[in-house]
């Protein structure tokens, strides 16, 4: 009965995530953007958008200058979640590769700075007047949501193992369509549910900026207004109706 | 006359100074609403409609189907607070809907109750709200407290432009008959008259020709501004506070002797004699094609081969970034030259072949500071490099000037002020705003005038300029110490006299 609860919600989890994400993607992609708004200074070339975009994702370039507080907890925070992901990824798979294997101990680590950044900023909407002023409900529910999966997680390595390899056996199962039993561990079906309802929420939330930072026009287009001319399929139309 | 204090003395001026959140500050700051006349000449309904509410979602839903950024940006927004203490009207005021954030969540709220699934089952939970009267008043006086000057899109994690937000919302507002009398009176003359002040030809004409004697009776030297002469090679367009306005009328004196100096053959139109296009600063493409379209017209109707921009900061955003889009191709005019060019691009190409000479002592009465107008330092670009629109201002004033220093770095460049008039707040019903706006920039300017005996800044905005000569008096400082750059290019180029033939 719990196994086929939890099939069937990560089974809808998964799709939800996946066709949820995509449909904005495609919503960000299929929406022109008819005016080359680059912040300046702004790269000249396309190899430059991509640098600046790879400089933004890897290193919050932007965020850095505005506010070091929010940037050490925000990037140690997302840096630790990457790294702590990749861990998750000797559960999906079998045999596990050599490379996952060596850094396990790095997403062991990296659990506290995840959970350390995500203190850091859920802090702050408290303490900073004009970050609790623009604060609503789900930006606390959205850090709740993260803090209870980083620390049901670490629970599970630190204070009441887990049957991992039955774990494994479970999301081995679901990838090949055969249920296997998922233990009835308290910690574990916490831990779990919060993933599912991280995903489900995840294309209809603020957690949609994963995609939007790829998109933005003040980030990732060419200052090269003056050498190409950009014009949207829209303002095309308006030009040849204006012109008739 | 500015007294140099002992630096012992100076006090500690903190130009990013946080204020104390005072809520609802400036909720009573509202600029005159458009009249029905101002509202039809750009094309908008001429009061507000009796279904305004579904009008507004209507629009809302429209353009987010048309711009990515107002899509990418509503969603995006994860209330990190990095934007919260970037705008100077928060700096100046206080009002915590003048954070950048709190701005856009004006907008933003009414967009996830109607437009996001999240919205319409929790609205609570996600501040989501319905488009009430309030909300409309909180739209129409906090999108008219956004100078549009993008410096939060700098700080912002994922570039949200706040400057994007404010225009669809002013062109939400437009089109439910609630526009701005400012800007739409402004659009309405252009579209009929040809430039922001409604100046007619015949007195543009009589304007110029003064200006020649004014020059001749200063230099002895016969320096020419024509108007409408067909086969010049060059087509300046300047914003039309140049052709009256103080310190501006100096700096059209400075690209006229350069022009002259250079011995090239330009001209002023007539038809296109405003370089503004307010259509920007009310998010409306249609209106701000159809300004673009008179200098494209301009253009072939005198045969010219290139367009130089005259000093004016939105203007030169249209031009650099907008331009092309909204009224090229421009494969009719002389491909060896970028269209349209910056006139600071222009007189720094002379300098740097050596076809100018000056007078540097001209301007020893003067320590010198540069205000980077903010739609120039982060909407455009001069020159070849990015960054050269803080470059080569710099590199002339250097060039004209012997005593220049720089505001302190976080105040200057891709991080700097606007003057607090920018993005069609330039009423004078907005004065209190302007005047609080303009703070951050007046206590950097401060700093280095404790520290270096700074006396006057440039600027290449005619809004900046017009604004500083208001507010400088507020903060201690003579009208006329915000000069033009080409103002210092004029006291100190040398021209020569003509041959007497005789």
């Amino acid at each position: 009965m719990l196994t086929t609860i939890y099939a069937c919600l990560f089974y809808v989890a998964t799709v939800v995530l996946v066709v949820g994400f995509a449909n904005r993607i495609r919503q960000f992609a299929m929406t022109p953007a008819p005016l080359k708004i680059p912040t300046m200074p702004a790269p000249t070339t396309k190899t430059g958008v991509a640098f600046r975009l790879f400089r933004e994702v890897a290193f919050f370039e932007s965020l850095f200058k505005a506010n070091k507080w929010i940037w050490v907890f925000g990037w140690v925070f997302h840096m630790a979640l990457a790294v702590v992901l990749i861990r998750h990824l000797r559960y999906f798979v079998h045999p596990v590769p050599e490379v996952l294997t060596l850094i396990q101990p790095f997403g062991v680590l990296a659990s506290f700075a995840m959970v350390a950044g995500l203190g850091g900023l859920w802090a702050r909407r408290f303490l900073v007047e004009r970050i609790r002023y623009i604060s609503r409900p789900s930006d606390h529910l959205m850090l709740a949501l993260l803090m209870g999966i980083g620390l049901s997680g670490m629970m599970m390595k630190f204070v009441a193992h887990t049957d991992i390899v039955a774990v494994k056996a479970f999301f081995l199962g679901l990838m090949r369509f055969s249920l296997q039993p998922l233990p009835a561990d308290p910690i574990l079906l916490v831990h779990l549910t919060l993933v599912a309802v991280l995903m489900i929420v995840f294309p209809f939330s603020k957690l949609v900026h994963s995609a939007g930072v790829f998109f933005s026009p003040s980030r990732n287009q060419v200052d090269d207004s003056r050498e190409r001319r950009h014009l949207a399929p829209w303002a095309a139309k308006l030009e040849a109706d204006r012109a008739r | 006359m500015y007294i140099k204090t002992d630096p012992s003395e100076a006090t500690q001026i903190d130009p990013l100074e946080m204020p104390a959140l005072c809520p609802g500050a400036m909720a009573a700051s509202t600029p005159w609403v458009a009249s029905p006349d101002h509202q039809t000449s750009c094309g908008f309904p001429g009061e507000l409609v009796d279904n305004w509410k579904e009008k507004a979602i209507e629009k809302m839903g429209e353009l987010l189907t048309k711009y990515r950024s107002l899509k990418v940006y509503l969603d995006s927004c994860v209330k990190c607070g990095a934007c919260t203490d970037k705008c100077h009207y928060f700096l100046g005021t206080g009002d915590p809907k003048n954070m950048p954030v709190a701005r856009q969540d004006l907008l933003r709220k009414v967009y996830r109750r109607h437009f996001t699934l999240a919205g319409k089952w929790f609205p609570s939970l996600v501040g989501a709200e319905d488009l009430t009267e309030e909300v409309l008043n909180d739209w129409y006086s906090y999108f008219h407290q956004c100078s549009q000057c993008r410096r939060c899109s700098v700080f912002c994690p994922y570039g949200i432009d706040t400057a994007e937000i404010s225009m669809a919302g002013r062109e939400i507002l437009d089109h439910i008959g609630k526009g701005q009398k400012y800007c739409n009176e402004i659009i309405g003359k252009v579209h009929t008259i040809g430039n922001n002040l409604g100046l007619r030809p015949n007195a543009l004409r009589s304007t110029l020709e003064g200006l020649e004697e004014d020059i001749e009776d200063d230099t002895g030297v016969p320096v020419k501004l024509p108007l409408d002469q067909k086969g010049a090679d060059i087509l300046l367009v300047t914003p039309s506070a140049d052709f009256f306005a103080e310190p501006h009328i100096d700096g059209l004196i400075g690209y006229a002797k350069v022009f002259h100096a250079a011995g090239a053959s330009w001209t002023i139109s007539s038809y296109a004699s405003e370089a503004a296009n307010f259509g920007m600063f009310i998010g409306s493409y249609e209106n701000m094609r159809q300004i673009s379209l008179r200098i494209r017209q301009a253009a072939l109707d005198l045969g010219v081969k290139r367009i130089i921009f005259g000093e004016c900061g939105h203007a030169w955003r249209v031009a650099y970034s907008f331009l092309n889009t909204l009224a090229g191709p421009f494969d009719f005019l002389d491909p060896r030259y970028p269209v349209p060019q910056h006139i600071c691009e222009y007189t720094w190409d002379l300098i740097e072949q050596g076809k100018l000479q000056f007078d540097k002592s001209k301007n020893d009465h003067i320590r010198l500071t540069f205000h980077d107008s903010c739609n120039v330092a982060r909407a455009t670009r001069m020159g070849d490099k990015p960054g050269g629109q803080f470059e080569i201002p710099r590199a002339i004033l250097r060039t004209v000037c012997n005593h220049y220093f720089d505001m302190p770095a976080d105040t200057i460049k891709e991080a700097t002020f606007c003057c607090g008039g920018g993005g069609g707040l330039l009423t004078d019903e907005l004065m209190d705003l302007r005047k609080k706006g303009a703070s951050p920039r007046m206590k950097a300017l401060q700093t280095v005038q404790q520290e270096h005996g700074v006396t006057h800044m440039a600027a290449i905005c005619a809004i900046c300029k017009t604004q500083f000569s208001k507010v400088m008096p507020d903060h201690g400082f003579e009208r006329d110490s915000i000069l033009s750059v080409h103002q210092l290019v004029s006291n100190a180029i040398i021209l020569e006299a003509p041959q007497d033939d005789d």
